[in-house]
C-alpha cells in the first residue's frame, strides 16, 4: 500500500515537472515547427501542424537574406571578445592571486566596487568615448567596453588560489621563468576556471544585442541578434523565414549548452555568490 | 594585469564618474562632433525632469515592471524546491528550465510576440479553454501590454533563479528539515518556516539582481513593444536609449541614468534591509 503510494507521488510529480517543461520549451518548439513548415499559413485558428516539413526556408534565408554576414559578424565578434576576456582575466587575475605587491589589496577593493557600479551611466559616456577614438560602427567599438570582465577575473583568481605552492616552487627550482611559469604551469591547471569563463562569455557575446545596436550603423556589420531584428522589420510578412533564421541562432548556443550543462550552472552559482 | 585595469578604468569607472559630470552639462551630437562647446548648466536637466512627462510616465511603468519580481521570486523558490532532489532524468528537466534563460532575447521577443498574435496559439489556447470569450490583442491593448511583456520576462527568468536556489539549497544541511519533520510539522510549515529562513541569504542574491534587472528593463520592450501601445510600456531604460542615442541629447540622458542609478540603490537598500537577516545564524 505504501509503495503504491509513493510511485503514484512520483507519477505525479514527473507530470507536474513534465508540464512545466512543456511550459519553458513549448515556445521554442513552436518556432522551430514554425521554421520547418515550407508552406501555408503561420497563425489561424486551429493553429496550423508543422508539417509538411522541410528545410526550405532555412535554405531560402541562407541564399536570400544576409545571415552567412550575419552569422559571420556574431562569429568575429564573439570569437574577439571571447578570446580578450579568457587572455586578459587571465593576465590580470595572477599576480591579485598569487604575487605581493604594494597596492594589491587597493586594486581588489577597487575591482569589487566595481561589481555595484550601476553600470547602464556608463553606456552614454563609452558612446562618447569611442566616438571620440572614433570607434563607433567597428567591431573593436563592440567588443572593448566588455573585452575585461571583472567577474572574470574573481573567477579565475579564485582558480589561481587553490593551486598549492610546492607546485610554483618546484617550477621556480627548475628555473623557470615568470612568464614561463604562469604559462606552462599556472593556466594548465586553472583550466577548469578558463572554461566556465569562456562558455559563459561566449553565451553573453553571442547574444549581446543592446550595445552592437547602438554602436554599428552600417546593417552589413551587425551581428545575427541584431540583424535579426532587423530583417524582420524588413520582412515583416514572412514569419517562417525569420522563424528560420531565429532557429539558426539559437541552435548552436542550445547545443553548447547541453554539452557543458556542469560548467554552466557553477558558473552562474559563483557569479551570483561573486 | 595592466591592459585588463588599463581597459576597466576606460570603460567602467571613468564613465561613471564621468557620466555623473555629463548630467550637469549641456552635451549633443554637436558638441560632441566638436563643433560646439559642452556648456555647464548645473543641475537644470534635474529641474526639467519634474515637467517632463515622459519621464514621469517611464517612471511609473518602471516601478510598476518590479512588481515582476516577487512573483518570479516565489516561482523559483518553488521550482528549485521542486527539482531539488534525486530522481531519475532531473538535469534534464533542469536543462528544459534553463533553456530560456540562455536564448537571445531577440529570438525570445519574436518568438512571443508571435504567440501573442491576435490569431496566434496563445488566444486559441485560452478561448479553447473558455478562458476568454474573444482573441485578445495581448501587446496592442494598453491595460495588458505591460503585463504581458513582464510575463515573457518571467518565463525567460525562471531557469535562471533556480539554479541560484538550487545552491542555496544544496547548501543547506537536511538535518533542520528532517528535525521539523519529526516535530510533525507539514509540508508547507516546513517550507515556510524552515527552508524560506534559511534561504534567505539566496533570496537576497536573487531578489537583488533581480530587481535591478527590472529597473532597466529594455530589450524585451524594445523588441516586442517599441514602448507602446499609448507608452504603456515605455520605461526609465527605454527613455534614456531614446534620448540618448535617438536624440543624441547626451547631457539630459546622462542625468536620466543618474535617477535611474539613484532608484537601483534605494531599491538594493531595500532588498538588504529585507532579506539581510536569515541563514544559519538566524536560528
Amino acid at each position: 500500500m505504501a509503495r503504491h503510494r509513493a510511485y503514484l507521488g512520483t507519477l505525479v510529480l514527473y507530470l507536474g515537472l513534465g508540464a512545466l517543461a512543456l511550459f519553458t520549451a513549448f515556445p521554442l518548439l513552436w518556432l522551430l515547427g514554425t521554421a520547418l513548415r515550407t508552406q501555408g499559413r503561420v497563425f489561424g485558428f486551429p493553429p496550423p501542424p508543422p508539417w509538411p516539413m522541410g528545410l526550405d526556408n532555412f535554405v531560402a534565408v541562407w541564399r536570400t537574406l544576409p545571415i552567412p554576414r550575419f552569422l559571420l559578424n556574431t562569429l568575429l565578434i564573439t570569437g574577439a571578445g571571447v578570446g580578450a576576456n579568457l587572455l586578459l582575466c587571465a593576465m590580470a587575475a595572477y599576480p591579485l592571486a598569487r604575487m605581493r605587491f604594494p597596492g594589491r589589496n587597493l586594486v581588489f577593493f577597487v575591482l569589487l566596487a566595481t561589481l555595484m557600479l550601476p553600470s547602464h551611466v556608463g553606456l552614454i559616456v563609452n558612446f562618447v568615448t569611442l566616438t571620440r577614438l572614433r570607434l563607433i560602427d567597428s567591431y573593436a567599438g563592440v567588443v572593448l567596453p566588455s573585452a575585461v570582465s571583472v567577474f572574470g577575473i574573481f573567477l579565475l583568481r579564485q582558480q589561481y588560489l587553490s593551486i598549492p605552492q610546492e607546485l610554483e616552487d618546484a617550477a621556480r627550482i627548475d628555473g623557470a621563468s615568470e612568464l614561463g611559469l604562469w604559462w606552462r604551469v599556472m593556466l594548465p591547471l586553472i583550466a577548469p576556471g578558463l572554461a566556465a569563463l569562456g562558455i559563459f562569455e561566449f553565451v553573453a557575446f553571442w547574444n549581446s544585442f543592446l550595445w552592437p545596436l547602438i554602436v554599428l550603423k552600417s546593417p552589413e556589420k551587425y551581428p545575427l541578434a541584431v540583424g535579426l531584428l532587423y530583417l524582420s522589420g524588413l520582412f515583416a510578412h514572412n514569419t517562417r523565414l525569420i522563424a528560420a533564421g531565429a532557429v539558426m541562432m539559437t541552435l548552436p548556443i542550445i547545443t553548447v549548452f547541453l554539452f557543458t550543462q556542469r560548467y554552466f550552472m557553477r558558473g552562474i552559482t559563483l557569479g551570483a555568490i561573486r | 594585469m595592466l591592459p585588463a585595469l588599463v581597459l576597466l578604468a576606460v570603460f567602467t569607472f571613468y564613465p561613471v564618474g564621468f557620466g555623473t559630470v555629463l548630467s550637469l552639462f549641456a552635451y549633443n551630437l554637436r558638441t560632441l562632433l566638436g563643433m560646439e562647446p559642452a556648456r555647464f548648466v548645473g543641475l537644470e536637466h534635474f529641474r526639467a525632469l519634474r515637467t517632463d512627462r515622459f519621464f514621469w510616465i517611464a517612471l511609473a511603468n518602471t516601478l510598476q515592471y518590479v512588481l515582476v519580481v516577487p512573483v518570479l521570486q516565489f516561482a523559483s523558490i518553488l521550482l528549485a524546491v521542486a527539482v531539488n532532489r534525486r530522481l531519475r532524468g532531473i538535469t534534464w528537466f533542469r536543462a528544459a528550465y534553463y533553456i530560456p534563460v540562455i536564448t537571445s532575447m531577440v529570438v525570445v521577443g519574436l518568438l512571443w510576440r508571435w504567440l501573442y498574435e491576435q490569431d496566434g496559439i496563445i488566444n486559441y489556447a485560452l478561448l479553447s479553454l473558455g478562458v476568454i470569450a474573444r482573441p485578445v490583442s495581448w501587446l496592442g491593448n494598453p491595460n495588458l501590454a505591460l503585463y504581458a511583456v513582464m510575463f515573457v520576462t518571467l518565463w525567460k527568468g525562471l531557469g535562471y533563479y533556480m539554479v541560484i536556489y538550487l545552491a542555496g539549497l544544496q547548501a543547506v544541511s537536511p538535518e533542520y528539515e528532517e528535525a521539523a519533520m519529526l516535530d510533525g510539522a507539514g509540508r508547507w510549515q516546513i517550507f515556510r518556516h524552515v527552508t524560506l529562513p534559511l534561504l534567505r541569504p539566496s533570496i537576497l542574491v536573487a531578489s537583488t539582481i533581480s530587481t535591478i534587472a527590472a529597473l532597466k528593463v529594455f530589450e524585451e520592450v524594445y523588441v516586442m513593444t517599441g514602448g507602446g501601445p499609448i507608452f504603456r510600456t515605455f520605461t526609465m531604460f527605454f527613455y534614456i536609449f531614446d534620448v540618448g542615442f535617438q536624440k543624441f541629447d547626451f547631457g539630459y540622458a546622462a542625468a536620466l541614468a543618474v535617477v535611474l542609478a539613484a532608484g537601483i540603490m534605494v531599491l538594493s537598500a531595500v532588498n538588504f534591509a529585507v532579506f539581510r537577516r536569515g541563514g544559519y545564524e538566524y536560528y
